[in-house]
């Protein structure tokens, strides 16, 4: 199946991606030949099969028990900060 | 055709912090406020690498929850990611619950206007809370984001369109608030944003039951606010449909400045959030041990206790209604009652004097019932006092007052301040006589037939000791000194 | 012990000279940091070298050995690390430009437990970028090449970490492996590499690519050294909640066991000619040699196998775009200068991310989104059972099942990268074992008959049966001598 510029740039929003067109048009290309490579996946009947999401059986590990432990000073949580404002990370203008 | 022809249905969404100590993933502190960024580390600022570790108490204070609404617990439930990016969103996904939650089904049950309401829940699930972007940090505009909150955890409430009324959805907010308090699982603080709630509203045509197309309402952090969005956004609707256009499925955000909704075309814009079972952790099992455990702990809730006082007490429901609305009252109520050693009358006078004077005492001072120096033992003492005559009216009043405020054992207040009520005859009849000396033409006027007049000499009588007259000896004295 | 020769051994050997007293961690430790200096120039195994925070803690391990109280024995053994595993104070890159500059204020799990047991770290080793990749070539910071032929790929992701094994440059490295990253890369470089069972070890501060199918474990150069280093790092971690709380056996108890007994499945779909004639010739001869020391080679059949990279290419993406959107530059790591917020996360993610990045976040963003999830993501899981339930059922009649790593031994730089899909497929013999959560492992079988490069056999067993996996590979080792060294590097 072949996927459309559109599609490709609808998925790319999603991902927070900014493609070039140059990028989107590779990728449509690449990406489809990948998805009709996966198709085979419908050749299989797995009306019945449970998925296996987790490979790790539930209830094998325990919980945490709820007991504060420290964690970083401000300075090292910001200590990787491209930008930062007081103790705060720092990001361009948020519009709600 | 106006909004009286329309018919209002919501649904509620509460997100109710639970009081853990750490948060739902890793070991920082849950407190509330502290400098920005101070409660956090790699696991909660979704620094590479980092994997969730999910509290034990978050799960059983979800069970505890399910619970006592009555939800069918599941064995097995799974977290799953909600995929969306936001600065305050650290890993660029909420760890949340998705097609398998831990609770389903269950039911808030709640009195409206003397009937009793029961509003179906449709799941409870448990997820991390997002951090907070701060607006306007510099000068520039630009906005900061503080992590604190980021992976505190949250149990998502959701109900079923069963509400019909805005009283209806207050009185059921108000009840889930007041049970999750209750359960010692959320501190039901709106202001904080520790019990938030988001409304999902639509309208139909009454007779109707066809659901329309709903809005999802948030921001709204007090009573006062859900009542405002919600009749702004009911007339929004029906001024849209009686104008023959459609409602478009949104989320709209509470302006409380303005009183109004507005449409939050930034979430919109990527309305996809490619939920799948998070593989960083496993499914959550809660065996049925577990869950008898946690069963057996439950503390008597808000309307069984309720139900029990009216039956065992002969309480009026809404003297059981009022004094079941919180844990620390209801236990105080129950404590009074078991150092007084009382039976239904002694129940019916603690429960008038929590509802009245002590009710009033808490007002003033903007506290609860629970919140003053006077305690169970001290209500009790003073109960006992009356019961034994000892004080009267206007002495309970005063001696619950100074309790109220100073604490102490009421016998003591009410020897040291000398609020005992006088019972003495001969003092009694000694204020009688000068009353009844100094007042000739009422005398004249009561002997001719006014027997009314008899609410004037007491109330001279008590007048002149001060209020400590003991009403039924002063009666007596006066009835007997004027001749029946 | 002259330079060379101390370099070329075993950890193993390294550990019996250090407790004799015949050399010390730091001359070691300085012997191959000169290695380092002198060859990878030409190698580029290392995206960074420590050598203050080596030669101190190699110090630190001659001092314990002095006293008597050596940790382990890895004390003092120098190791490095793939640069998936975050180190505290020391850039962590996972081989991407947006993750420049990061240095945690964590250590990675198996890192501490390295640390404990007195390891000396020289260093971060090239990758794939987020493990994305079957070459290396994928590497931000440019690809690391072959110690046997310096004009081929040393394999991947964990590339880095296999040539500088293979190389001598340190005695053993840590990787992970997502769909074969450890296993292909040991093959392609002659090394050893281990993929323990999914749960065996924590994955707490290793840079997640899938996490239903990232497993650390280690690339040395001999059975016992994988087998040491696994003991090592093995064991429940309560960060790591997928982490299993399983005993760790001695994997060095009973590695000498031999091979007799042992049943060996073959399975029909590994053997059919989806490998070149000289890597299928080797796997057939380790098989015989395995028959000759006793072992019983069964046929099985592992019928959806063919399956296995459909489902794969479409889990470890959907797993990967969510796993890569906290890279928005908000935090850490790179941020292109933005005035509007969408601004920031679309320039920073579009210059921070390699183009195989982008192409498995386009792709597990798809597959995860609104009415495709069913038919994509949903189904590849279910598929997972049905590749697992292969390999029960072939459990049933063998011990472990045998079979090629890589359908090819080392290739040229460039000679796939033009091809994504192609570069895929040649996955197909090691995805199955991270589909069903498996242990399985590369070990040495000797080099293709004509281009004189090594091929690998590989060894999936049990859940949690790794040491049966290591008894058979030591058993094939010992049968077939010391592995050859790679020479291009002088």
């Amino acid at each position: 199946m072949a996927l459309s510029g559109e599609e490709v740039r609808r998925i790319a929003a999603l991902a927070r991606l900014r493609l070039s067109p140059g990028e989107e048009e590779r990728l449509a290309v690449e990406l489809s030949a990948i998805l009709d490579y996966v198709r085979q996946l419908e050749e299989l009947d797995v009306s019945d099969v449970e998925p296996m999401t987790h490979a790790l059986a539930a209830g094998e590990t325990p919980f945490r028990e709820d007991a504060v432990a420290p964690g970083l000073s401000p300075e090292e949580a910001l200590s990787n900060a491209p930008a930062r404002s007081g103790t705060c990370f720092q990001v361009p203008r948020i519009i709600e | 055709m106006s909004v009286a022809d329309w018919q209002l249905v919501v649904g509620l969404e509460v997100h109710a912090q639970l009081l853990t100590r750490s948060k739902i993933f890793c070991g920082c502190s849950t407190a509330f406020g502290g400098e920005p960024n101070s409660h956090v580390c790699p696991v909660c600022l979704g620094m590479p690498g980092v994997l969730p570790a999910l509290n034990r108490q978050v799960v059983e204070f979800a069970v505890r929850t399910g619970l006592a609404l009555g939800c069918a617990v599941q064995e097995k439930s799974v977290f799953a990611r909600k995929n969306y990016f936001y600065p305050d969103l650290p890993k660029g996904y909420q760890v949340s619950q998705y097609e398998l939650p831990i609770c389903l089904g269950g039911a808030v049950e709640f009195d409206l206007e003397g009937e009793e309401r029961r509003v179906r829940l449709t799941r409870i699930h448990m997820e991390e809370d997002a951090g907070k972007n701060l607006h306007g940090v510099s000068a520039d505009g630009s906005s900061g984001v503080d992590l604190n909150r980021a992976g505190v955890p949250l149990l998502e409430i959701v109900s079923e369109p069963d509400i019909r009324s805005i009283d209806e959805a207050v009185e059921y907010l108000k009840a889930l608030r007041s049970l999750l308090v209750w359960l010692g699982v959320n501190d039901g603080n709106l202001e904080e944003g520790s019990f938030r709630c988001d409304a999902n509203v639509s309208v139909m045509r009454r007779g109707s039951t066809t659901l329309g197309t709903r809005c999802e309402i948030k921001n709204m952090n007090s009573f006062r606010f859900l009542r405002q969005a919600i009749e702004y956004e009911m007339r929004r609707q029906v001024e849209i449909l009686e104008g023959g256009g459609t409602v478009v499925q949104e989320t709209r955000l509470f302006d409380p400045d303005r009183g109004e909704t507005r449409s939050m075309r930034s979430k919109e814009e990527a309305h996809d959030y490619r939920y799948f079972p998070e593989p960083d952790l496993p499914p959550v099992l809660v065996p049925a041990s577990w869950v008898e455990s946690v069963r057996a702990g439950l503390p008597e809730l808000p309307r069984a206790r309720a139900a029990r006082w009216r039956r065992e007490l002969g309480l009026s429901p809404y003297d059981a209604g009022l004094l079941s609305a919180e844990r620390a009252t209801a236990d105080f109520f129950d404590a009074t009652l078991t150092a007084r050693e009382g039976g239904p009358e002694a129940a019916k006078r603690i429960a008038n004097l929590m509802n009245g004077e002590v009710a009033r005492l808490a007002n003033e001072a903007g506290l609860p019932v629970t919140g003053g120096k006077l305690t169970p033992e001290g209500l009790a003492g003073v109960v006992r006092l009356a019961d034994e005559g000892v004080v009267g009216g206007p002495g309970v009043r005063q001696v619950l007052e100074v309790l109220w405020r100073e604490g102490g054992d009421p016998r003591d207040v009410v020897t040291a301040r000398g609020l005992a009520q006088v019972s003495d005859e001969s003092a009694v009849e000694a204020a009688a006589d000068a009353v009844l000396a100094a007042s000739p033409g009422e005398v004249e006027r009561y002997r001719a037939g006014n027997r009314k007049l008899i609410g004037f000499f007491v109330g001279q009588v008590m007048k002149a000791m001060k209020g400590k007259g003991n009403p039924a000896v002063v009666n007596a004295v006066l009835l007997r000194k004027l001749g029946g | 012990m002259s330079a060379p020769s101390l370099l070329a051994g075993s950890i193993g050997d390294l550990s019996r000279a250090l407790s004799r007293g015949e050399t010390s961690a730091e001359e070691v430790t300085r012997a191959a940091l000169a290695r380092i200096e002198a060859t990878d120039g030409r190698l580029h195994a290392f995206l960074a070298v420590t050598p203050e925070r080596a030669l101190e803690a190699a110090r630190a391990s001659d001092a314990r050995r002095r006293g008597g109280g050596a940790l382990s024995p890895l004390d003092g053994v120098p190791l490095a690390l793939k640069d998936i595993f975050a180190t505290r104070g020391v850039a962590t890159t996972a081989g991407s430009r947006i993750l420049e500059g990061f240095v945690p204020p964590y250590d990675a799990a198996v890192v501490e437990r390295l640390a404990a047991a007195g390891a000396v770290i020289l260093g971060k080793l090239n990758m794939d970028e987020f493990a994305m990749g079957s070459s290396n070539e994928n590497s931000a910071y440019g690809p690391c090449r072959n110690p046997w032929d310096l004009e081929r790929t040393p394999g991947g992701s964990s590339g880095g970490s296999a040539a500088a094994v293979a190389a001598r440059q340190v005695f053993g490295a840590l990787g992970t492996d997502t769909g074969g990253s450890i296993r292909q890369p040991a093959s392609l470089c002659g090394v050893v590499g281990v993929k323990p069972t999914y749960g065996r070890v924590s994955r707490w501060g290793v840079v997640a690519f899938a996490s239903s199918l990232d497993q650390v474990g280690p690339i040395t150069r001999t059975v016992g050294d994988a087998a040491l280093l696994l003991r090592t790092i093995a064991g429940h971690d309560p960060r790591d909640q997928t982490s299993s709380t399983r005993p760790v056996p001695d994997y060095l108890d009973g590695i000498e066991g031999g091979a007799r007994g042992l049943r060996i499945g073959v399975p029909r779909e590994w053997m059919q000619g989806g490998s070149e004639a000289g890597v299928e010739r080797r796997v057939r001869e380790a098989l015989q040699a395995y028959e000759g020391m006793g072992a019983t080679l069964v046929d099985v059949e592992l019928p959806h196998s063919r399956y296995g990279v459909a489902a794969y290419y479409l889990v470890a993406p959907a797993e990967a775009s969510s796993n890569l959107a906290r890279y928005d530059g908000v935090r850490f790591g790179l941020r292109a200068p933005a005035r509007a917020l969408s601004d920031m996360y679309g320039e920073t993610r579009d210059r921070g991310f390699g183009a195989e990045p982008k192409r498995r976040i386009m792709l597990g963003t798809y597959a995860l989104s609104a009415g495709y999830y069913d038919a994509y993501y949903l189904r590849a899981q279910k598929v997972r059972t049905l590749v697992r339930r292969d390999f029960d059922r072939a459990f049933e009649r063998c011990d472990l099942v045998a079979g090629p790593v890589s359908p090819t031994v080392a290739f040229r730089l460039g000679e796939k990268v033009d091809d994504p899909l192609q570069m895929y497929l040649a996955d197909v013999f090691t995805i199955g074992c991270n589909l069903a959560a498996l242990p399985g492992l590369s070990v040495p079988a000797g080099l293709h008959p004509e281009s004189r490069l090594p091929v690998g056999l590989q060894l999936v067993g049990r859940p949690f049966d790794e040491a049966t996996l290591l008894r058979a590979a030591r058993a094939l080792e010992r049968e077939s001598g010391p592995a050859p060294a790679p020479e291009a590097l002088g």
